[in-house]
């Protein structure tokens, strides 16, 4: 498997990704906290 | 009235446009600049007399909007770290940011130095530093993507994306 991180493009979608993963679990585990 | 923490939010977005701004000169203009300029021989404009200057700004830029995100935090800096209180999403920003300031001055700095003769490495050291501040440096790119979301999104804004 590539690493995403030897593309710009794979940089950019892994960090979009990411962004996503970590707005569910702050939505999810840690508003109101 | 408390002018302080608008200065701290001065500091932190002009300081903070510096260092990511370096950092996609790097990764989209840089870093592949470099390769052609190799293949013609004119890579030492680069490496000699814009990649330390760049650095310079770079790295002193990261450590300046750190201190002035601390200084801007307060409080709530406590609170964020751990994530309560609600302080997470902004919380995850910092860590994130954190991070980033870890890898410019662990990882690329250091590595940097090596590749532009700023200190003594064989070949096959420059090859590996090579390869871990290239790393490094698209870590960084990946990771402000969703610093910055929270940085923008994380606080008074925090509402508005449901957080």
């Amino acid at each position: 498997m590539k690493n995403p991180l030897d593309s710009i493009s794979g940089t950019i979608v892994a960090g979009l990704l990411l962004t996503l993963v970590l707005y569910l679990i702050v939505k999810t585990f840690f508003v109101g906290a | 009235m408390d002018f302080l923490p608008g200065i701290a939010r001065w500091v932190h977005l002009v300081s903070g446009i510096t260092w990511i701004g370096l950092l996609y000169y790097f990764n989209l203009v840089q870093m592949p600049a470099l390769k052609d300029a190799g293949a013609d021989g004119t890579a030492v404009g680069i490496t000699k007399h814009i990649a330390p200057r760049a650095l310079f700004w770079f790295r002193w830029a990261a450590v300046a909007t750190w201190v002035a995100g601390a200084w801007l935090l307060g409080k709530g800096f406590v609170d964020a770290a751990l994530l309560r209180n609600g302080y997470a999403a902004i919380g995850v920003g910092a860590w994130l940011g954190t991070i980033m300031l870890f890898n410019v001055w662990v990882l690329i700095w250091p590595n940097q130095q090596k590749i532009l003769g700023m200190k003594s490495a064989t070949d096959a050291e420059k090859t590996v530093a090579r390869r871990v501040a290239m790393l490094a440096s698209r870590t960084n790119m990946l990771l402000s993507i969703p610093m910055i979301f929270f940085m923008a999104n994380g606080l008074s804004h925090k509402a508005i994306v449901g957080l």
